[in-house]
């Protein structure tokens, strides 16, 4: 069993690290920093930290603000009330203005869990995806939560980090993080998996039953959705026969569009999206939820084989 | 760099020539908002000739104060403002909404002068506040400004940034309420009544200041009063008539979002003179 991590403690941990070196940085949360663990950077920093109350909208665009001034904001509250509730504050104040805005998201997915489908954001990568000048980053695992932080910190414009609430296995031996490079974690020709966030650990399990039945998955760990690693995915649609894609999220809009919209115009091949399929989610257990919406690894394994020829 | 001071009388004459600005620029471009941009130029126009501090051949001094439009689609009577104080030439003002303008129909950060886009209802306070923070953050005495609508402060996000300004003790920003009573469908208090605006933002712990907005005098010492309360935001309501200035478009709800044809902006003109 390899390490389990809550990507929201790597992050609040990062946090600290980055505020320590940059004192530009300033860290905002709207009445969840206890959850989203900004309560880490809030201790530290108390002068660069500010907590709007139960109130995203008027957070979002005061992120705006701070960044007209040069601040590098980092800022945090559930993804369903980051991408869906202060959309339009992101697009307008933020997005457009291209402004150095770090939208960290917790609680992304149906593994939220027992609160249910009102606080299981399915439908935020979309809703980020469509904006323009709007980077964004879903790692798969906790250290890799510490990279795409300090690449967002790094990197100049506005990013949307999607993070879990639950622990999540790491992947070992993976190549250095890139941002905008997917990661290749298993070389295969016969089918390409490429999956995200907590899917990667399921899709991993898949690949590894998959080779024993004499399968050889690739798999891509596509942590940066944009920009898209098209050169990545295109070199999987020459080498190997299909696709299937992995994501806790709706299949319109989120990583499985993506990978289609690409594969379709320049090299033409059949992708399965394993995704949230025209539902809301529900109460329950993470573990329980990924089988009731077919997002286990034994769902991915069975879609290999059911279409492999 | 502190302008010179203007007095009231130059200060008419300069609201006067942004009057005409707008008039013209609005009928080359033969859409946009006249009314609402009438309405606020007298308290811009005082705002930037004798109150603002900055450099339009360095619009991105550290130093300089902030002012952000909240309510977007008045922006005519910015451009014109930045024009007249040389933030780039007046010709400039007649390519407004064109394409490859860099005078869009709506403020954006490629005009020389304009810190944020908005557009979208609601947001400036709040872009304001993030400015006020960061002054204090960084021990930096500039002031931060922001032009409200009446029709405006029905959105929500209006009054969560009214609470935090309040909250965080904001007393270096100050926001302006162009109180002109119209808004597209007609007025305020028929489509979704605002009032008491004075006593809801005095319940919300800003120091309220009312004025009338075409009165310069008032409008000046509402700045400097302003400039003076401490621990908390002001607030300075300019009770206004919608399209000032142009005898057929005062109080006419329908010049809100219509741009004058050339006959009629032949006539504001000369009104103008």
């Amino acid at each position: 069993m390899s390490e389990q991590l809550y990507q929201r403690d790597v992050y609040g941990q990062a946090l600290v690290k980055l505020g320590a070196l940059d004192k530009n940085i300033v860290v905002l949360d709207a009445d969840l920093s206890s959850s989203t663990r900004t309560n880490l950077f809030a201790k530290e920093f108390p002068d660069r930290f500010f907590n709007f109350g139960v109130a995203e909208q008027n957070m979002m665009a005061t992120a705006a603000g701070l960044a007209s001034c040069g601040k590098t904001v980092f800022l945090s509250t559930f993804a369903v009330f980051a991408a869906g509730r202060a959309w339009d504050q992101i697009r307008v104040s933020i997005g457009y203005n291209n402004f150095n805005v770090k939208i960290v998201a917790t609680h992304a997915g149906i593994t939220v869990g027992p609160d249910g489908a009102s606080h299981q954001a399915l439908e935020d990568i979309a809703l980020m995806r469509v904006l323009a000048n709007m980077n964004i980053i879903v790692p798969c695992d906790g250290p890799q939560t510490a990279d795409a932080i300090v690449a967002a910190a790094n990197t100049p414009g506005p990013f949307y980090i999607r993070l879990g609430r639950s622990k999540f296995p790491t992947i070992e031996n993976k190549n250095e993080f890139k941002f905008g490079k997917a990661q290749v974690i298993s070389e295969g020709d016969d089918v390409t998996i490429i999956a995200c966030g907590i899917m990667v650990s399921e899709a991993l399990l898949a690949v590894k039953s998959l080779a024993q039945k004499g399968i050889k998955a690739r798999l891509i760990n596509m942590h940066t959705i944009w920009p898209l690693d098209n050169e990545t995915i295109l070199m999987a649609a020459k080498e190997t026969k299909f696709f299937v894609v992995c994501e806790e999220h709706n299949v319109i809009g989120g990583l499985a569009s993506s990978v289609g919209e690409v594969v379709a115009e320049n090299y033409p091949k059949k992708v399965i999206h394993l995704g949230i399929h025209n539902r809301f989610g529900q109460s329950g257990q993470p573990a329980d939820l990924l089988k009731e919406y077919n997002l286990t690894s034994l769902d991915i394994e069975k879609a290999v084989l059911s279409n492999i020829s | 760099m502190e302008n010179k001071q203007l007095s009231v009388k130059e200060l008419e004459v300069k609201a006067k020539e942004a009057r005409r600005l707008i008039i013209e620029m609005l009928a080359k471009a033969g859409s946009g908002h006249p009314g609402g941009s009438l309405s606020a130029t007298d308290l811009v126009v005082a705002l930037y000739f004798n109150i603002l501090r900055f450099n339009p051949k360095d619009p991105q001094w550290p130093d300089r104060d902030r002012f952000h439009m909240s309510k977007g689609h008045c922006c005519p009577l910015w451009y014109a403002v930045l024009a007249q104080t040389g933030y780039f030439p007046k010709e400039e003002l007649m390519t407004l909404r064109q394409l490859g303008s860099n005078l869009q129909g709506h403020p954006a950060r490629m005009t020389a002068g304009v810190e944020s886009a908005s557009g979208s209802l609601g947001q400036g306070l709040s872009i304001g506040l993030g400015m006020s923070l960061a002054a204090k953050m960084d021990k930096k005495d500039y002031r931060v400004y922001v032009l409200l609508g009446d029709g405006e402060s029905q959105e929500g996000n209006i009054w969560e940034a009214a609470m935090a300004c309040s909250h965080f003790s904001c007393d270096n920003l100050c926001a302006i309420l162009d109180f002109n009573g119209c808004q597209i469908d007609g007025k305020c208090e028929d489509i979704m009544g605002i009032e008491p605006l004075a006593a809801k933002w005095q319940a919300f712990g800003w120091h309220v200041i009312e004025i009338d907005g075409h009165d310069m005098r008032q409008i000046l010492s509402a700045y400097e009063q302003a400039k003076t309360v401490k621990s908390k935001p002001t607030i300075i309501i300019g009770r206004t008539i919608k399209g000032k200035g142009v005898s057929f478009m005062e109080g006419v709800i329908g010049f809100h979002g219509k741009a004058p044809t050339k006959e009629e902006a032949e006539k504001a003109l000369r009104e103008l003179l």
